[in-house]
């Protein structure tokens, strides 16, 4: 345990207190936006199951199709193609597991599953439980040094042995921001018939995306990274496509997951979907702006720092590595300033762990623990970078004198 | 923060005293066990939520090192290499000497704190240039014995806020304040032998080496299973089927790593009355001269009144009444009175 005796140092006050804070961290969650929080909040005090034949159930259904329909406009597909879930975790789980297992039972061939080394764990792990528990077989196509997906291999992949559960590969990175070239993808795994999924979590609401256009199978959205709460996905799915369902129950989104639908938490999806769709263009510009003099700036203020990912990127997010720093302790030290950002990283037993999409872009793991990430979101403003920039040459100076000492 | 009540109630006491206090938790293991109960030994997952949610609930910031690759190598393999040069380690000193008050103390000052806070039983007296390190309130949770490695730069950077008072003051106190590990049992023995099994621990390591068991004439009396299992003083395990002489218990006297042999013998061949001692870790500047005062030799046992010095590098000691079964490798504390003085590895008794 440790102490600073100089108090007036750290602005971070009493967890307790109201603490001011620089947040940065909008890719791991955002606010929710105004309007949709007052909707949540105003469905909070009402009563109804959406599946209760009687009154009040009709109108707890009637603000979920609103929401589903709201939904759908916003990413281009119809309402019988939205499925609702509890999270983006979970539309993953559905997409993968539920693809593989119908797709195995109509052929127990098609036992291997396509993906990138970059994917999100919740992406990974259903694959990587799967290939233990169930004889799948998986391929994690590599990526360059910008974390773009090496789409040949991909397409080499599939024309090697097109016996295919499926392929899934993420519309965009969510640790370096990293857009994938899907439209490849698709047209590779559809000349057989290969159903593809894309978590699509991080895009949604950042860039320009129509499920009509891409012809995507399967795509999984998040509620609480557009504005909306947290508790609350969808996965969007072709309605020609089967899936075996992860949850049994009572049968609601058309037996594909059942439990009682989430009507506050559902409007405001709706809400905040249609929001972050009418905004679009004009929050990618704001923030790419945004994101162009965070990097800059912070770039001029380090010596020996470099950004990483890709020209095509998410408006929204910048990745650094700080050479000679540890993540874990640049973390600490701009959470002791009220700056909150994010090393991207898993925690295994409590312990960050190297992010495994940095060692996959071809970093050593002293480089990948040497990064972090800043991301922004729609209120994002300027004053946030000038905070930023404020204190990062002397946090980085600090982290570096602090990994000296350490013997690793 | 280990995630036990003590280090709890001690970060809460350095936030009351008015310090910006920030929690660590050190990962330590490697492989951590998921689920305390069962787990003899400290720093399981559940530990790591148990001491996060501490933290939460004091309201201080959180984070967890990783010093499992220190810990390996400064802790867990001279433990290993003690015991097979038939010396019998304490890691909890190498821990403090090398892990909590060297590596983690130095990385955070150089981030800019300026102390680190353990939830021991010890008092620190005297003035905060040049404090002093004594015996904890409760002599029967004293813990002043493993801080004895301490050197008074670390000592100078160091905080102990529960010595004052006894423990179960300590478990009433964590219930005031919410903590809900106030009625968390404490770890026991070595924190990376969960199972409290140090000797198959040892044997799953440093393999079954057998070897003879011999008496002081050398008269072979039985076969061992690894020198390494054995300390000093050891009645218990030593699976010797014909009884002595004259029917008393056999203690382990020495234990001869070279030739693989255990030398037993009866209880007064144990009688230690002078202590040798080398690789000296001082609290304080050397005393010159001889001097009055009291040695300990374990954790939790008697302090030995006694007349030590210091001379070079080497520290003697002479007990007034002996002791039985110290065995080389061992740290031997010496106290003025209830301050430590100092601590030394011993390397021969007499």
């Amino acid at each position: 345990m440790w102490c600073r005796k100089l108090r007036q140092e750290s602005k971070r006050a009493n967890l307790n207190d109201v603490t001011v804070s620089t947040y940065l961290d909008h890719a791991a969650t955002t606010p929710m936006s105004d309007i949709a929080r007052i909707a949540m909040i105003d469905e909070l005090g009402k009563i109804g199951n959406a599946s209760s034949l009687h009154g009040s159930g009709r109108r707890a259904r009637k603000v979920v199709e609103e929401a589903r329909e709201a939904i759908a406009r916003a990413i281009d597909a119809t309402p019988g193609e939205i499925v609702l879930t509890g999270s983006g975790t979970e539309a993953n789980n559905l997409a993968i597991k539920g693809l593989y297992w119908k797709r195995v039972q109509e052929d127990p061939a098609n036992n291997r599953i396509i993906s990138s080394s970059i994917e999100h764990h919740a992406v990974m792990d259903p694959i990587q439980w799967l290939v233990d528990h169930e004889g799948a077989q998986v391929t994690w196509v590599s990526v360059n040094e910008r974390a773009q997906l090496n789409v040949d291999e991909l397409v080499a992949e599939i024309e090697r042995d097109p016996k295919v559960a499926l392929v899934t590969v993420m519309f965009a990175n969510n640790e370096v921001g990293t857009l994938q070239p899907i439209t490849r993808i698709i047209e590779a795994a559809h000349k057989y018939g290969i159903p593809v999924h894309t978590d699509a979590v991080q895009a949604f609401g950042k860039v320009p995306l129509s499920f009509k256009d891409l012809d995507i199978d399967a795509l999984t959205i998040s509620g609480h990274k557009i504005g909306g709460p947290l508790g609350i996905g969808a996965l969007i799915v072709k309605k020609n496509l089967d899936l075996t369902p992860v949850l049994h129950g009572g049968g609601q989104e058309r037996d594909i997951r059942s439990g009682t639908l989430d009507t506050p938490a559902i409007r405001a999806l709706g809400v905040a979907a249609q929001e972050a769709h009418d905004h679009l263009s004009e929050r990618a510009v704001r923030m790419s702006a945004l994101r162009a003099d965070l990097t800059a700036r912070v770039l001029a203020e380090v010596p020996d720092s470099r950004s990483n990912g890709d020209a095509e990127t998410l408006p929204g997010i910048s990745h650094f590595t700080f050479v000679g720093a540890e993540g874990d302790a640049l973390l600490l030290l701009l959470d002791a300033q009220g700056i909150e950002s994010s090393t991207g990283s898993a925690c295994s037993a409590g312990v960050p762990r190297p992010s495994h999409v940095l060692v996959a872009m071809g970093m050593s793991e002293t480089e990948a623990r040497a990064s972090l990430r800043f991301s922004l979101g729609f209120n994002s403003i300027s004053a946030d970078i000038d905070a930023l920039v404020s204190v990062i040459g002397g946090v980085v100076e600090r982290a570096r004198r602090a990994g000296q000492v350490s013997k690793r | 923060m280990s995630g036990g009540v003590d280090s709890a109630v001690a970060a809460a006491r350095a936030v009351e005293a008015g310090h910006d206090v920030v929690g660590v938790h050190l990962a330590l293991s490697a492989n951590p066990q998921a689920y305390r109960s069962g787990a003899r030994g400290c720093c399981t997952i559940e530990d790591s939520r148990d001491a996060r949610r501490a933290a939460d609930v004091i309201g201080i910031p959180f984070y967890i090192w990783d010093m499992a690759e220190e810990f390996r190598a400064d802790v867990v393999e001279n433990f290993i290499s003690e015991y097979a040069a038939g010396n019998t380690p304490n890691p909890c000193l190498r821990c403090n000497e090398k892990i909590k008050f060297e590596a983690v103390l130095n990385r955070g000052i150089a981030m800019g704190f300026d102390a680190v806070v353990t939830g021991h039983y010890a008092q620190l007296r005297g003035s905060a240039k040049a404090p002093t390190l004594h015996r904890a309130v409760d002599h029967g949770k004293d813990q002043s014995y493993v801080l004895a490695v301490l050197t008074p730069e670390q000592i100078r950077h160091s905080l102990f806020p529960l010595g004052d008072t006894p423990k179960e003051e300590i478990r009433k106190e964590a219930e005031r304040r919410g903590l809900s590990v106030a009625n968390k049992p404490d770890s026991h023995d070595i924190c990376f032998i969960p199972s409290g099994d140090n000797a198959g621990w040892l044997r799953d390591r440093l393999g079954v080496a057998e070897g003879p068991i011999v008496d002081e004439e050398g008269n072979r009396l039985g076969t061992h299973q690894g020198a390494f299992t054995y300390t000093i003083g050891q009645r218990k395990g030593l699976g010797i089927s014909q009884p002595s002489d004259d029917g008393r218990a056999r203690y382990v006297l020495k234990i001869e790593p070279v030739s693989n042999t255990i030398v037993v013998g009866a209880h007064e061949a144990l009688a230690v009355s002078t202590i040798h001692g080398e690789k000296l870790r001082m609290c304080g500047p050397t005393p010159q001269g001889v001097h009055r005062g009291f040695a300990q030799v374990r954790a939790h046992g008697a302090a030995i009144a006694c007349t030590y010095e210091f001379v070079g590098d080497a520290l003697t000691v002479l007990l007034d009444e002996p002791l039985h079964g110290l065995a080389t490798g061992q740290a031997v504390v010496v106290y003025d009175e209830d301050r430590v003085v100092g601590s030394a590895t011993v390397t021969a008794t007499l």
